[in-house]
């Protein structure tokens, strides 16, 4: 696993990716930075973390995406698999390295903080806890996106795939209200990752909603798994 | 060791690999032969534990690789087919990356020096792989194999893309790390086979089609009753002199090689050795014979032979000779 994930680190920085998604992430959130707080004149947060988890969703696809795809296209997945490491092992080395970049571009809000707390008080505690939801997003949507990118060798297809499927996760909520059968929407509800950010923007901790994301990630990460496993036995 | 028994492998209906068998004793260099899509491939796939076998087994060093991947993998050393590169790295910093996921640990300096060395690629080490030929590609892709020192080598046209002087340089290698591990290899080259290998396995269709050393393949159909000579005469009154040597099957003028010149091929009865009996017609039609041997079955008509159906009987015992 530590193999992978220092190649995998190392392959971020050497190719254009990490660089490209950390323009873009530093732009976007700079952007709202500047409308939100310093034009606003607030030092309230908040509002570029809701964006930021809009953000995400088109950005952390192309963060994932050339993760398998690359390797299925190089045909250095045969490398990987006839080497002596585990399954799991390879899936996780991958997996983190993605979720290392997220991180680095999402602590830029601590910068942001250090800004503003120059003007005025900043909540440090609950800037602290959206920075964790963000991270606590980023860590399930990466296991979507590598999952999506574990299905096909194609990298843009990888991209498109993984920004709809997380389109899904996301506007499934906007499209709870809208349905009359009272199941499937209690179940979009609870499904629902934008309400459950939400809650953490607004300064609410709850550990229901970190288990939750964890599970997801969990969870997309061991169908990562069984993809390889399947096609090995097919 | 290598000891694989009854491996199969379908995809769906179509049988890649059927019933295959053998065992690849150490220091034994096993060499796999066959047409395209014949499943050798797919056979060293299942025996590195790139893709599982729908039934039969594969053990490595003891080790089943079903039923314990990993410390089964940790014995093998593999080149694919295409070499599993990494484009963006440079050659030291993928096999530094191939040492660390094998987990190996020789001493990582000497050893990874000892490899670059080896496989003649010390002169590219800073560069990035990107940028190589396919030849330094293919040795990469060797070093690759060879890094943690694994006592099984499955390596798959290990000299495809290769220049004829590397051919022979990598050959000489391979011959070499033979010596101490067991070694597995496909080729479409036959001489490559016959110049490395001890042992010949030929698979056609999934099946093991022929299974024997080199010499004893070629030995087994190498014939003394099918001779090619090459007599100063006239074609029409050589070929009805021939003609009438006793057992003979058939004769034919192949080619006129020098200027009125023909040679002349023909096939006797098994057993039958028929270069005194040309000498005779020649002595006594006063012609000269410029040239008399006897044509000897390669790997490669053996291998044509197998793989279009014409079984060779491989134990028919006192066949020629």
């Amino acid at each position: 696993m530590g193999a992978i994930y220092r190649r995998e680190i190392g392959a971020f920085f050497t190719s254009s990716i990490a660089y490209t998604f950390l323009t873009v992430f530093f732009n976007v959130a700079g952007f709202f930075f500047t409308m939100n707080n310093l034009s606003a004149g607030a030092t309230d947060l908040m509002g570029i973390f809701s964006m930021m988890f809009v953000a995400s969703v088109i950005m952390i696809p192309i963060l994932t995406m050339r993760l398998f795809s690359e390797e299925k296209k190089q045909r250095t997945e045969q490398g990987l698999l006839t080497a002596p490491v585990s399954l799991t092992g390879i899936v996780l080395g991958k997996y983190f390295a993605a979720l290392t970049v997220y991180i680095i571009a999402a602590s830029v809000v601590f910068f942001y903080g250090i800004i503003m707390s120059l003007f005025g008080t900043v909540a440090w505690m609950t800037l602290f806890s959206n920075f964790i939801a963000m991270v606590l997003v980023g860590a399930a949507f990466i296991a979507v996106g590598l999952f999506v990118s574990s299905l096909t060798e194609n990298q843009v297809g990888a991209a498109v795939g993984g920004i709809v499927c997380l389109l899904v996760l996301l506007l499934s909520d906007l499209a709870a209200p809208r349905i009359q059968v009272e199941w499937i929407q209690k179940l979009l509800v609870d499904l629902s990752f934008y309400a459950r950010y939400y809650e953490f923007t607004c300064g609410i901790f709850n550990l229901s909603s970190v288990l939750f994301f964890i599970s997801t990630a969990v969870l997309f990460n061991f169908f990562t798994v069984r993809v390889f496993e399947k096609r090995r036995w097919s | 060791m290598i000891e694989v028994r009854h491996l199969t492998k379908h995809y769906g209906d179509k049988k890649a690999v059927n019933d295959i068998s053998f065992t690849v004793h150490d220091g034994e260099i096993l060499g796999f032969l066959g047409p395209n899509g014949a499943g050798k491939s797919t056979t060293m796939n299942m025996l590195t534990g790139y893709i599982s076998s729908t039934s039969g087994q594969a053990i490595i060093n003891g080790v089943d690789i079903l039923e314990d991947p990993i410390a089964a993998k940790r014995n093998i050393g593999y080149l694919p087919e295409i070499p599993p590169l990494y484009l963006d790295m440079t050659v030291k910093a993928y096999l530094n990356f191939v040492y660390d996921l094998k987990k190996c640990r020789l001493p990582r300096r000497s050893h990874l020096k000892d490899v670059l060395t080896l496989c003649k690629v010390k002169d590219v080490e800073e560069r990035l792989i990107r940028n190589l030929s396919k030849g330094y590609k293919q040795r990469v892709g060797l070093a690759q194999a060879l890094i943690g020192n694994p006592p099984v080598l499955i390596l798959d046209e290990p000299t495809v893309g290769l220049d004829p002087k590397q051919m022979v340089e990598i050959r000489t290698l391979i011959k070499r790390l033979g010596k101490n591990h067991t070694v597995i290899l496909s080729s479409h080259i036959l001489s490559e086979i016959q110049a490395v290998c001890d042992r010949v396995i030929i698979i056609n269709k999934g099946v093991v089609a022929a299974d024997d050393t080199a010499t004893n393949l070629s030995d087994q159909v190498t014939t003394d009753h099918r001779v090619v000579a090459r007599i100063e005469g006239e074609k029409a009154a050589v070929l009805q002199a021939i003609r009438t040597i006793p057992g003979i099957k058939y004769v034919r003028a192949d080619m006129e090689r020098e200027p009125g010149i023909w040679e002349f091929e023909m096939e006797a009865q098994p057993g039958q050795d028929i270069r005194r009996d040309i000498n005779r017609i020649a002595r006594e039609n006063d012609w000269n014979i410029l040239l008399l041997k006897t044509m000897e079955m390669t790997l490669e008509d053996i291998f044509l032979k197998i793989t279009m159906g014409e079984q060779v009987e491989m134990n028919k015992k006192g066949g020629a000779q």
